[in-house]
């Protein structure tokens, strides 16, 4: 155990996976001898050489598409979106394609692929290069979606993914690759479909993922310091599968819960939460799921503006002060 | 590599002098704006700078045949050479690069080096890159359909030809014979990645293929590439469809303000090319054609100084726009 950034963690998963199997290999844009643009790739070609660390042209459709044809044959590809916002370009190949091929051959064949990048916005790259696609990509059966928010979640998770059979969509946390954790040293795995219960608390859940996991933190003290309430934190961590169970729980210990996601309120993974809830656990609720979102606009670049598109703690602690019939602030 | 046309003479590509000193004071302004923009970052007053030192030459070359307001054109993020050639401003520039309210791309919405004038038809790009090619082919198509002479120009990068795109223009400007000029800026880098991993083949020889000509010219002598650009232009006014042109030129800065080069390249390798800077090129040309002495570049130097400083306090005066409008101008009225 040792104190590693979230780079860090994510690099050494990648790292000690490609020692352990020979079929894992690393595709990008810069990510040989510059290390990759957020240097996740760092140091890496020089172990592995530039057939395991290639360097591709900017073409994210056609390598993704390579990436599966080489995931079919057996080979392990960890492909890098420079930023998610690139797969747009290769959405073809990942949700008509990767999603599907295990399916329409009947079951016979599998493709082992993982895409990587940084995901979400907060550091002044305008709408372009800013969104958060959980509730996108989680949408396809065929798939699976992560979004790891901690060190210690990051390098775990990121080894089952790359264990996992599976076409694996692992959005970083892009604005948090610098955080610090204690994380294990030896390779170890955390399961997909678990969620986290990043604190505890009896009076309300905040439900999210990603960065906005550590926005809940910070209203959870506030609203402890405040208002003398106790909140829940669940970090969802994998949106698909969805441990839906963890919610449900905590929501019959709380009564109450706010749902924050940094995208879109419409069609957004809280609206997915908030469903199962009232599915789930609706004899249990005092008060109706509350749901804190982006601002319905493209994320834009002034950083004046760019803040005033995202949730903010007020929103999300009025949020949870309106679920508990509290006077609100902000 | 058979460059064409090294040391053009003006004349016989039918350039006056004034002409000449337009060109030679716009590659200036772009140089010296852009070089403000990097000190604006390192004051920690500008989050983003992405530059146009070293294109100046292939920027200002090709625009210089636009007729501004009446063709259209894509540029891409280092083409404020284009963009002040066809009446862009300094201050503008600014203002965008801040991001505040008066920015006249965006109004604060959008990353800096992404130009948008409704007025001199200069379309906004696209972050993604490669993504204007195919949007240029309609906006010819455009003109076309509706029986007019205009001309669209639209720039990229090297590494804006490997994805899709760029080949799906090119296919439908070809088959439509579309008054399109592509110009491919070859910087031989893509951020870190050197133009052999990146283009297989040439990419002025794609062309042929989709049964339109292109053409390879030195990207960093304005004269070479205004006369290139002025065959094409004239091609696709006659209405004998698009050119390709490639423009053989250097980044001289890092990629962007986030970006550290010591990384990927050799700092001799630069000063290599600092040696064929465009500007100290046309210089030259300019001294030995008798249109230019140490007078008259000393009173172009000091106008564009001033100009720089105005137009750089003003923008750092000027006012953001109130976070409340960050919601407006999602959609249109109607
Ligand atoms: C589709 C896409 N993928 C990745 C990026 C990230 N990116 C921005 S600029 C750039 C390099 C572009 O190189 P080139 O086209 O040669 O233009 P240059 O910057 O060298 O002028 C990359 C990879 C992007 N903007 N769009
Ligand atoms: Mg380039």
């Amino acid at each position: 155990m040792s104190e590693k950034s979230y780079r860090e963690a994510l690099r050494e998963a990648m790292e000690q996976e490609m020692e352990r199997d020979e079929s894992v290999l690393l595709m990008g844009e810069d990510i040989g001898v510059y290390g990759g643009t957020h240097l996740i790739t760092d140091g890496l070609i020089d172990k592995f050489g530039p057939h395991r660390i290639m360097d591709t042209p900017i073409a994210e459709g056609g390598f993704t598409g390579a990436a599966v044809g080489m995931a079919m044959m057996g080979l392990k590809p960890v492909v890098e979106m420079m930023t998610w916002n690139f797969s747009f370009l290769a959405a073809d190949q990942i949700i008509q394609n990767a999603a599907k091929v295990r399916y329409f051959s009947g079951g016979q064949v599998e493709v082992p692929l993982v895409i990587r990048g940084p995901n979400g916005g907060g550091v002044q790259l305008s709408a372009q290069h800013t969104h958060s696609l959980e509730n996108m990509y989680g949408h396809f059966p065929g798939l699976k979606v992560v979004s790891p928010v901690t060190p210690y979640d990051v390098k775990g998770m990121m080894t089952t993914a790359i264990r996992d059979p599976n076409p694996v969509i692992f959005l970083e946390a892009g604005a948090l690759y610098g955080t610090k954790g204690e994380v294990p040293d030896d390779d170890y795995t955390v399961p997909f479909g678990k969620a986290r219960v990043a604190r505890e608390g009896d009076d309300v859940t905040l439900i999210s993922y990603g960065r906005q996991v550590n926005l809940c933190m910070r209203v959870a003290d506030k609203l402890e310091e405040e208002d003398d309430v106790s909140a829940e934190v669940i970090d969802v961590r994998s949106i698909r599968p969805l441990d839906e169970e963890t919610i449900i729980e905590s929501v019959k210990k709380t009564h109450r819960a706010v749902a924050v996601q940094e995208q879109w309120r419409y069609f957004g993974v809280a609206s997915e939460v908030a469903a199962i809830i009232q599915d789930k656990a609706f004899d249990y609720l005092d008060a109706p799921v509350m749901r804190v979102s982006g601002a319905e606009v493209p994320a834009p670049y002034a950083r004046n503006l760019e803040v005033a598109a995202f949730p903010s703690e007020e929103m999300v602690a009025d949020a949870a002060r309106r679920a508990l019939y509290m006077e609100v602030k902000g | 590599m058979d460059l064409k046309g090294a040391r053009t003479g003006h004349g016989s590509v039918g350039l006056e002098s004034d002409d000449l000193l337009r060109m030679y004071r716009c590659m200036l302004l772009a140089r010296k704006v852009d070089e403000r923009s990097w000190i604006l970052n390192r004051q920690g007053k500008a989050a983003f700078v992405i530059s146009c030192q070293g294109q100046e030459a292939a920027q200002v070359g090709t625009a210089y045949n636009l007729r501004p307001g009446h063709d259209y054109v894509y540029p891409y993020y280092r083409d404020s050479g284009i963009t002040l050639l066809l009446g862009q401003t300094a201050r503008g520039q600014f203002l965008s690069l801040l991001g505040k309210k008066e920015d006249p791309n965006s109004a604060g919405r959008q990353m800096p080096g992404h130009y948008s004038s409704r007025e001199l038809n200069i379309v906004t790009a696209s972050a993604p890159v490669g993504v204007q090619y195919p949007q240029a082919t309609g906006s010819a198509l455009a003109f076309k359909m509706r029986g007019e002479d205009g001309v669209v120009l639209a720039c990229g990068g090297e590494a804006s030809t490997s994805g899709g795109d760029c080949h799906e223009a090119m296919n439908f400007a070809g088959i439509h014979d579309l008054p399109v000029v592509f110009l491919i800026e070859n910087n031989a880098y893509a951020i870190s990645v050197p133009e052999k991993m990146q283009v297989a083949g040439s990419i002025y020889k794609r062309a042929e293929g989709y049964g339109f000509p292109g053409v390879e010219v030195d990207g960093n002598d304005v004269l070479a590439v205004y006369e290139a650009a002025r065959d094409a232009f004239e091609r696709a006014r006659r209405g004998e469809g698009p050119t390709l042109i490639e423009a053989r030129t250097y980044r001289m800065t890092a990629h962007s303000s986030d970006d550290d080069d010591r990384r990927y390249r050799e700092r001799e390798e630069i000063e290599g090319w600092r040696q064929k800077d465009p500007i100290i090129r046309f210089e030259k040309y300019l001294e030995e054609a008798g249109l230019l002495d140490d007078e008259s570049k000393e009173e172009i130097a000091a106008s564009i100084k001033d100009e720089v400083d105005e137009a750089s306090e003003y923008a750092e005066q000027a006012p953001y726009a109130d976070p409340e409008e960050a919601v407006e101008r999602v959609y249109a009225e109607g």
